[in-house]
């Protein structure tokens, strides 16, 4: 099949066009890399903008402790392999320190938990833009989320009295304190993003294909029974499934959904014939309808 | 795949979002997760039917007042196209949002009620979507189910509309009528058999075959630079490379160039992206473009084709959007952001104000507030390169930023 990159392309111009916007328009950027796709991609389009010169801000990558272990293997290996720089912030830590408390339970998830420490880690490196993956097709909250976001001094997102964004134009402008969550891929797709790293030729971790793991099931959801992160009721039976993940997100709240794709291409196919939205597979947003859009206001990405 | 990105406009409850959503069911591209959650909701509320703007209203404080607030920026694709629909509030305070969703589309779909026909708010948004010279307009006359899609409502108020339409100044605007019921489904994706009077197409057929009319393709290369790249490494000692993206035109290596303020002339030596070299950097590519002489460029700057100047001048009239609550008035001093160029600017006079019906022009305006267009006069502490918005969409426009509250407060248009 002949394969039509012009939308894909002009997705890829913007991006780029923000990623030196961030870089020119602010004193103390960072990426925030969670070791997903859409933190791969953001990555992968920071190198491109800046090339033959070093990405000029360093990534960070808040570190629930409950992440698949292949995710963080495959984290530093891409940061050594491209020269960049990698800061770690422990959610652990935060924990230790007692400014959150861990959830228990069956729906016990460190998700949330990473908001404190993320604002810490903001405050601590006095960064004052932050790049993140979040893309408009996600989810209904994340639709009306700008590219450049002002985050008050508190993290906070003010989602009723946002700046108007018009043509190009980025303004980033913004007092001491505040700070700027930025979103190259806004207007990129789940597919769009697949298309792109298979287009790219992008090395991925390895949970993203299908592969055989012991997991269980609840509430009509494949939970992942390897690690021991996820809570398990003794009754809840554990088998063995051809799997893969469309989010890497901590282990406690991604679900795997059946498959047999193993290779991009054949992700890519799934996931154009897919009926189900890539964050069905997450138990935070189901907590609530409005469950992404409280998250956001406290900080969250 | 071909992309056209819509905005929709009308007044509140005229059903932009329920539109929205029934399109996404009707081509199937809500999730069966997404559209249990809509039936969740629907349901729970005790509606008799499914309520589509629930699709797209994504903030609590919407979906509790059933109204739109911010733009939502929705993806589907069909066979054909790639589509990016703005679904913007109708809420008259929120007319900023319109303009915002407005100015990064090609098509626009304005909604007038059926029962209520054209209104204030629909001279508003034809006013907006002419001003920033949108090709393609569809008037959807919604609700039609709720005047018994009579030929006879839809007849008025296309003759309603039409006498807005003379009145427009970008004349080339195309415009299409389209009798539709959002809620049952009418005329949106599929034809109904309930209007056999309406012999055009319905609404997605109608998106479906619309050119690729690209909103960008006017005007000449106009090359702002972003970032100025400079490895300072072993390998790439002397590199320096001007990061940016080329708007309006394409530029070639071996073109004549001049680079704005300084006028300095060179040629281009080399156009990359990343590590590939490219002859020609084509309209709205991010490349990195080598000079031939080293010269002293840096963030603002402007590289031209010799042979095509814009206007450097250091004051220019521009049609303004004036989007804060707090009133523009001459002698104000805001930051202008003519694309990533910021200058200082005052205001220096207020020409005329559109009138809020669109009747006519107002003289003698002491201030703006929010909501209103006008013609305003800028001086600049240092001149800008511009060209008028109607040859230049992105070397013609620009925002208008207060320098205490740091907020976008307003949107101009160059005359
Ligand atoms: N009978 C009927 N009702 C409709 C139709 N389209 C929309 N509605 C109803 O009109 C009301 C408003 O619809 P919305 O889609 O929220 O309107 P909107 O234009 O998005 O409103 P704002 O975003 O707040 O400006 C809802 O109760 C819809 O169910 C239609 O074609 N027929
Ligand atoms: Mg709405």
């Amino acid at each position: 099949m002949n394969k039509d990159t012009s939308h894909i392309n002009s997705l890829e111009n913007e991006a780029i066009y923000i990623m030196r916007e961030v870089a020119a328009q602010f004193e103390n950027p960072v990426l925030l890399f969670s070791g997903g796709k859409d933190s791969i991609t953001l990555v992968r389009l920071a190198v491109k903008a800046f090339y033959p010169a070093k990405v000029p801000f360093p990534l960070m990558h808040i570190d629930t402790g409950h992440n698949f272990p292949e995710t963080i293997e495959f984290r530093d290996r891409l940061v050594k392999e491209l020269g960049l720089e990698l800061i770690v912030r422990n959610v652990q830590d935060s924990i230790d320190q007692g400014k959150v408390k861990e959830e228990s339970g069956r729906y016990a998830s460190r998700n949330m938990l990473q908001t404190t420490t993320l604002l810490d880690a903001l405050e601590e490196f006095k960064f004052d833009a932050a790049i993140g993956g979040a893309r408009r097709d996600e989810e209904k909250a994340r639709a009306k989320e700008r590219i450049f976001s002002v985050r008050d001094d508190f993290g906070q997102w003010d989602e009723k009295n946002q700046r108007p964004e018009l043509f190009d134009m980025l303004n980033g402008e913004i007092d001491h304190g505040q700070n700027v969550r930025v979103f190259p891929i806004s207007n990129w797709t789940e597919l769009d993003v697949w298309s792109y790293i298979e287009k790219e030729n992008i090395e991925i971790p390895s949970i993203y294909f299908a592969h055989k793991r012991k997991v269980f099931l609840r509430d009509g959801m494949i939970w992942s029974a390897e690690d021991g992160v996820v809570y398990r009721d003794a009754d809840e039976e554990v088998i063995e499934e051809m799997v893969r993940f469309r989010t890497v997100g901590d282990m406690s709240c991604t679900a795997a959904v059946l498959s047999d794709a193993i290779s991009i291409s054949k992700v890519v196919e799934e996931i154009r014939d897919s009926s189900i939205s890539e964050r069905g597979a997450r138990i935070d947003d189901k907590r609530s309808e409005a469950a992404m859009e409280k998250r956001k206001q406290q900080g969250y990405f | 795949m071909e992309v056209l990105k819509i905005a929709t406009a009308g007044s509140v409850d005229d059903g932009k979002s329920t539109l929205i959503g029934r399109i996404l069911y009707d081509t199937k591209s809500l999730t069966t997760d997404k559209l249990e959650a809509i039936e969740k909701t629907s349901k729970q509320r005790g509606y008799d039917y499914l309520d589509f703007s629930l699709a797209t209203d994504g903030l609590v404080a919407e979906r509790e007042q059933g109204i739109t607030i911010d733009v939502a920026h929705i993806y589907f694709s069909t066979k054909k196209k790639s589509y990016i629909i703005a679904d913007t509030p109708g809420h008259l305070e929120y007319t900023r949002n319109m303009v915002t969703g407005a100015s990064t589309s090609q098509a626009s779909i304005i909604l007038i009620d059926a029962r209520k026909g054209v209104i204030e708010q629909t001279n508003r948004h034809f006013f907006i979507n002419n001003l920033l010279r949108i090709k393609d307009v569809v008037v959807a006359i919604n609700k039609m189910d709720l005047v018994d899609y009579s030929e006879e409502v839809y007849n008025k108020i296309k003759s309603d509309f039409s006498e807005l339409m003379s009145k427009r100044d970008y004349q080339d605007q195309k415009i299409t009528f389209i009798p539709v019921s959002a809620l049952k489904g009418d005329n949106v994706v599929n034809k109904t058999d309930k209007m056999p009077w309406y012999k055009g197409e319905a609404l997605l057929e109608h998106l479906e075959q619309l050119d690729k009319a690209d909103i960008f393709n006017v005007g000449t290369p106009r090359f702002p630079v972003q970032y100025v790249i400079r490895p300072k490494t072993e390998d790439y000692h002397d590199f320096r490379g001007y990061a940016g993206k080329v708007y309006g035109g394409d530029l070639s290596i071996g073109d004549d160039i001049i680079v704005l303020p300084s006028k300095t002339r060179s040629k281009i030596k080399d156009i990359y992206f990343y590590d590939e070299k490219y002859e020609t950097a084509s309209r709205r590519s991010s490349v990195t473009i080598i000079l031939e002489n080293d010269i002293n460029v840096s963030r603002g700057d402007m590289i031209v084709k010799e042979n095509d100047l814009p206007t450097i001048d250091k004051q220019f009239t521009a049609n303004v959007c004036w989007m804060d609550t707090d009133e523009l008035k001459p002698g104000n001093k805001y930051v202008v952001q003519h694309g990533i160029n910021k200058v200082l600017a005052k205001v220096d006079r207020i020409n005329h104000k559109i009138h809020p019906d669109y009747s006519g022009f107002e003289k003698n305006v002491t201030g703006l507030g929010i909501n209103d267009i006008a013609s305003v006069t800028f001086k600049l502490n240092k001149p800008i390169f511009y060209d008028q918005f109607k040859n230049h969409r992105t070397n013609g426009s620009f925002i208008i930023i207060d320098s205490q509250s740091n907020n976008t407060v307003g949107a101009g248009f160059i005359q």
